[in-house]
Formats: C-alpha cells, sequence, structure tokens
C-alpha cells in the first residue's frame, strides 16, 4: 500500500462533493479471473463493443494495446518498432518495475479524497501505465480498452501517463460493457504528467449500460510548453456519472484543452466538469461542452477555469441543447481570478432546437424529423476536437453510428 | 399554365394581418420582380409560398404548376421544385454545407465531381463545404452558398430574396451571372431593394407590394426607375386611388 491506509480508510464512506451518492457494497467484486490472449482472439461480442469505444481489436491503425476485462489483464504490447519510444504495461506490474512510479502515483489526486478513490487505493485492479519516451512523436495512437463483462461487477483501475520531454502521442480509451452487463461501477482514476514540450491528445468514449455507474477521477499536470487535449464522448445510457477533471497548467506556455460531446438519453444523470488552473506564464485553457439532454435525463455541465498567473488566459463555452420537455441541462461555468492581467471568459447556452433552423433545413427538402435529426447529429460534431483527418473521421462514425441508435 | 399562381392570398402572423388579397401569376419561364419598401410584406410572401407554418393562410391559394400546395408541408413543396435562397439565412453548428449538398444530388451519378463543379462555379473551394452552415460566413459568402444550394437542387421555380444585398462589385457579378443563366428556361421571383440584379438577369415583369397589398405592376425597369425617383410615396398614392400604372 502506497498511502497511509489509515488516512484512505477514513475517506472510505465518505460521498463525493458532487453526483448522486453511491453503496459501494451494492457492487460485487468476484470476477472470474481471464487468461491472457492476443487482442484479435477476443470473442466477437467484446471485439463489437469495443469497436464502439474505438478499441480495434485488429489493432489496424494502432501501434499498441493495453486491454483489461473486469479484473484481469487480457492484453498488453505494442509493436517491435517502438520498443525503446514507449512503455505500455499494467500499473501493477509498472509500480514493481520501477521505484520511482511512487512520485507519479497519487501524486495529483488525494487518494482520500472521496469514497470512490479510497475505493480504488484499497481495492486496486491494475490499470495501465503508458509512458513515451523522450523526444518521441507517436503518430498513430495508442488503446487502451477497460471493459467490463460480468453484471453487478465494482472495477476500480489506476492509470499512470507519462509523456516525457518534447514527445508527442494520442492515446484512446475505449470503456465498455459486455451487453449482458446492466449495471456495474466503474472507477477509474488517470493521472497524466506532460513533461517539458510534451503534446498529448487524449480521446476517451464512454458506453455504459442503463443502470451503470462510473466515477472517474482525473488529473494532469502540464510543464513548460507542453499541450494536453482532452477529448470525451458519452453517447449510450448511463445511470449515473460523475467526473471533474483538472488541468494544472504549471509550465510557462502550457495549453490545456477539454472538448465533450454528451447526450443523456433514458434516466441518465451525468455530472461532467473539467477545471483548469492556470500557474504558468502565458497558459492558456479551454473548456467545450456539447450536452444534448433526451429523455428524461439530468445533466450538469460545469466549468471552471482559475486564473493565478498574471499572464493567462482561458475561455470556456457550453452549449446545451433540449430535445425533451422532460430532460434537464444545468450549466455552470464559473471563472475564478486570483491575480490581475489574467483573462477569463465563457459562454454558455442551453436551449430547444431553434425552429428558424428547422424551416431552413425543410426549405432544403429535409422532413421536420430528418432536420431535426441533423441538427442534433450536427452538435456532436467531432470537428471540435480537432484530431488529424484519420482519427476524426474514425470518431466521426463512431458517434453517427452510435446517433442511430439513439435518436 | 401559370408555374405559381396565387389567388386572393391573406395571411396572418401571430394575428396579425400581413398580406392582404394577394394575386399574382407567374407564367412558366417568367422571372417576375417584387418590390416594396421595409415591411411591405416581401419575404413574409416567400415565407408563405414556402408554407412555414407561423405564416397562417386565412383566405386564398396557391398553386404551383397546376398543384395546389396551400396546405403542403415545407419539404413536400421543395421536392416539387421550388427552391428558395434567403436573404439572412440561420447559422447551424455542425451541419455542413454538404449535408445539404449530399442530400440534393445523393441519386446522381458522379454526386462527389458534381459538388466540386457547382464549387467551381460559385468561386468556391471544395474545403468550404466542410465549414458549418452560415456560421460565420461573409455577405457574399452567405449569397454565394444559398445559390450553391439551389444549383444543387436544380429547382424548377426559384425565389431569390434579396440576392444583391451586402454583397461587393465581384461577387456582385458572379452571383449575377450564376442567377441568369440559371433562370434561363426557369421561372423565378426576385425581390431586390435597389435592383443592382437586374443589371444582370432579365425580369419580365414587377409588383410592387405595400402594407401587404399588390399596389401595382409592370415593367421593371420603369418601376425601378419611378422608385428610385420618388420613392415609395408614389406607389402609395396608386393604392389608394386602385389603379394599375
Amino acid at each position: 500500500m502506497l498511502k497511509d491506509r489509515e488516512e484512505v480508510l477514513k475517506a472510505v464512506d465518505k460521498p463525493a462533493s458532487l453526483g448522486p451518492d453511491l453503496e459501494i457494497k451494492d457492487y460485487i467484486r468476484e470476477a472470474k479471473a481471464l487468461y491472457s490472449c492476443p487482442v484479435s482472439s477476443l470473442p466477437k461480442e467484446i471485439a463489437d463493443q469495443s469497436l464502439k469505444v474505438g478499441i480495434r481489436t485488429d489493432e489496424k491503425d494502432r501501434i499498441g494495446t493495453y486491454f483489461q476485462i473486469d479484473h484481469s489483464v487480457v492484453f498488453q504490447g505494442f509493436q517491435k518498432a517502438f520498443e525503446g519510444k514507449i512503455e505500455l504495461m499494467s500499473t501493477t506490474e509498472a509500480i514493481k518495475k520501477y521505484d520511482w512510479l511512487k512520485d507519479y502515483w497519487w501524486k495529483l489526486i488525494p487518494a482520500n479524497m472521496d469514497k470512490y478513490t479510497a475505493l480504488s487505493e484499497l481495492n486496486w485492479d491494475h490499470g495501465y501505465f503508458i509512458r513515451v519516451l523522450e523526444n518521441q512523436k507517436i503518430m498513430f495512437p495508442l488503446q487502451a480498452c477497460l471493459f467490463i463483462s460480468t453484471n453487478g461487477l465494482n472495477q476500480n483501475v489506476h492509470n499512470v501517463v507519462i509523456i516525457e520531454p518534447n514527445s508527442e502521442a494520442q492515446i484512446i480509451t475505449g470503456c465498455t460493457v459486455h451487453p449482458n452487463v446492466q449495471r456495474g461501477l466503474h472507477v477509474g482514476i488517470t493521472e497524466f504528467y506532460l513533461k517539458k514540450g510534451a503534446k498529448l491528445t487524449f480521446t476517451m468514449i464512454h458506453n455504459w449500460a442503463q443502470n451503470f455507474d462510473a466515477r472517474p477521477r482525473t488529473a494532469v499536470l502540464l510543464e513548460d510548453d507542453a499541450t494536453f487535449v482532452n477529448n470525451y464522448i458519452c453517447l449510450k445510457p448511463v445511470k449515473s456519472l460523475q467526473t471533474y477533471p483538472v488541468a494544472y497548467c504549471k509550465g510557462s506556455n502550457s495549453k490545456a484543452r477539454f472538448n465533450s460531446i454528451i447526450f443523456g438519453v433514458g434516466n441518465s444523470n451525468i455530472d461532467l466538469g473539467a477545471k483548469i488552473v492556470l500557474q504558468g506564464p502565458r497558459s492558456k485553457g479551454e473548456v467545450i461542452t456539447h450536452a444534448i439532454a433526451s429523455d428524461s435525463s439530468q445533466i450538469y455541465s460545469r466549468g471552471l477555469l482559475i486564473g493565478e498567473h498574471s499572464d493567462s488566459k482561458a475561455h470556456l463555452e457550453c452549449r446545451g441543447l433540449l430535445v425533451s420537455d422532460r430532460a434537464f441541462i444545468h450549466a455552470i461555468p464559473e471563472l475564478i481570478g486570483k491575480v490581475s492581467g489574467t483573462e477569463l471568459s465563457h459562454e454558455a447556452a442551453v436551449g430547444k432546437i431553434a425552429e428558424e433552423q428547422i424551416r431552413y433545413l425543410m426549405a432544403r427538402g429535409f422532413s421536420e424529423a430528418e432536420a431535426r435529426s441533423l441538427i442534433v447529429r450536427g452538435f456532436m460534431d467531432v470537428t471540435i476536437f480537432g484530431l488529424p483527418d484519420a482519427l476524426r473521421d474514425e470518431m466521426r462514425r463512431i458517434v453517427d453510428e452510435t446517433a442511430k441508435g439513439v435518436l | 399554365m401559370s408555374s405559381l399562381s396565387i389567388e386572393n392570398l391573406s395571411v396572418e402572423v401571430n394575428g396579425k394581418r400581413i398580406l392582404e388579397g394577394v394575386n399574382l401569376a407567374i407564367p412558366k419561364g417568367e422571372v417576375h420582380v417584387l418590390f416594396g419598401p421595409n415591411a411591405s410584406g416581401k419575404t413574409s410572401l416567400l415565407m408563405t409560398i414556402l408554407g412555414f407554418p407561423n405564416y397562417k393562410v386565412v383566405s386564398g391559394e396557391i398553386w404551383f404548376n397546376g398543384v395546389n400546395i396551400t396546405n403542403m408541408s415545407t419539404d413536400e413543396r421543395v421536392r416539387l421544385g421550388i427552391g428558395v435562397a434567403f436573404q439572412n439565412p440561420p447559422a447551424i453548428r455542425g451541419v455542413k454545407l454538404a449535408d445539404i449538398l449530399h442530400n440534393f444530388l445523393k441519386s446522381e451519378p458522379e454526386a462527389k465531381k458534381k459538388e466540386i463543379e457547382l464549387c467551381e462555379t460559385l468561386n468556391f473551394t471544395e474545403d468550404f463545404l466542410s465549414r458549418d452552415l452560415n456560421l460565420c460566413f461573409s455577405g457574399g459568402e452567405v449569397k454565394r452558398s444559398e445559390l450553391l444550394q439551389i444549383l444543387a437542387q436544380k429547382p424548377s421555380f426559384i425565389m431569390l430574396d434579396e440576392p444583391d444585398s451586402g454583397v461587393d462589385v465581384e461577387n456582385l457579378g458572379v452571383i449575377g451571372k450564376v442567377i441568369n443563366d440559371f433562370l434561363k428556361e426557369r421561372s423565378g421571383l426576385l425581390i431586390t431593394h435597389l435592383g443592382y440584379i437586374l443589371r444582370y438577369v432579365k425580369a419580365d415583369k414587377a409588383h410592387v407590394l405595400i402594407e401587404g397589398k399588390v399596389a401595382c405592376s409592370g415593367k421593371p425597369i420603369k418601376i425601378l426607375d419611378q422608385i428610385l425617383k420618388e420613392g415609395y410615396g408614389w406607389c402609395e398614392k396608386c393604392l389608394k386611388i386602385e389603379k394599375k400604372c
């Protein structure tokens, strides 16, 4: 155990400050141990579900894969050409291998923050360790899948990503469940460290189930000239999802950006935030959230920009679209300027589809239903992610496929 | 047979009468111009022809190519062959110009090639198609984008709401030429304030709309000259004594 156990134990019943409080004992901890296998030999239903969250079991256009099912690491590996350039393994293995990893473990997120961080520390079920070594430009994505195949299961992963100086990488993480899984709890701790001049585009897709709960806890530390882009997509039903990732732009000229596209379906309760702390000179931040609430879903879209350096700038944009009178969107943009000279701004808009837009598209020959669908899908346009063309098209296909099912 | 025929049309928006007993017939192959001061009902007439639901027809009928379209939905009318270039189209985030062109061209062979040709006709580079619809378009881009959509749709009757407003000389030249070429063997209804577009487009007849009524009809150039010389006060007089110019 790497943390003071007593401190962690004190937090086991501590509710999170946001989101519905969950009874941990309602979830099971027993999962069948699974043996490792080539990722290409995973059963079709697992491969199909994974593909919907951007994880390719054929590994086409991917240079490495981490695949965890329930509490078992079933695959970890990358192309030989990248040996000495990247490292990819489970955090359980990495922590045994590298004594120095303790300097990156629970350093950005307190293990006693709430019952979910405590749960993750006390019942840790692997997670991925990805490290891109110095001066490496990795142009194709690495992928990590956190999969749940046992109904009612609690899975707690702790991930660490380190991008060493002047390196560049893309990571896709897909979190999803087997079609038979209806409920469960996923807790994901992810700590990102971007060294001087490092660049990371991290794209995460969640596809949960009607009665599934998720509590990701994410934090990012950016050194000088580092750039972090976080893209998040959640379009499928989830019982409750609460997350509030934070980026600390500590270095000079560091930049963090959080882009999110969320679609509330059924009775989903989604509480999604993003916080950027501008600490370094010329640090910059941007938060863009597009939230669509349908059926009886409830979406809280939070954003917090904190300017702690006199030469810093950030902008927050939240757009909410209500497509049902039973749905609910609460946009909560917050700006805290602690020094003069910091420039923080926000814009938030919540409303229904403008009639004028529907009429315009009908004047182009679309039926009213087609026009509404086109507008909603446009609202989920992945262009906001700023991804390379191939990955953008792949994400667009995923969103379109998912949208077909929910619209 | 008329392409478009409007008979004794009266229209209300939110209970307020905005068009009163309008009669208008545009024969096939003819282009008519609609003049009128601000808020006289010109755009409202176009919206009514399109069947926008907040324009409530309280009396009269609209016929298109011999079909009574008065109670049809907008998309049905458009599929019959009515096209429109709006004056101020709304911006729609995430919806691309390409989405609209794909819809019009989906059944055509070599649709992609056709799209590129249309872009070239209107001085657009292909990447313009992936821009969000009307978002941060310049005045000239809005007008050319509206025409681009009409060219892809290929309607038999087109309505153009001030295609020449807020457009610089170069754009006006492009727009004028495209409209003139497109209108050959087609019918149209054109709204213009200052008549710049009439330097490029040959119109057959003009109508002046005052307070929701057709005050007079006649030769486009003659009416335009008169309006530019004397303003719409001249037409209001006409309306009062209820005579044709």
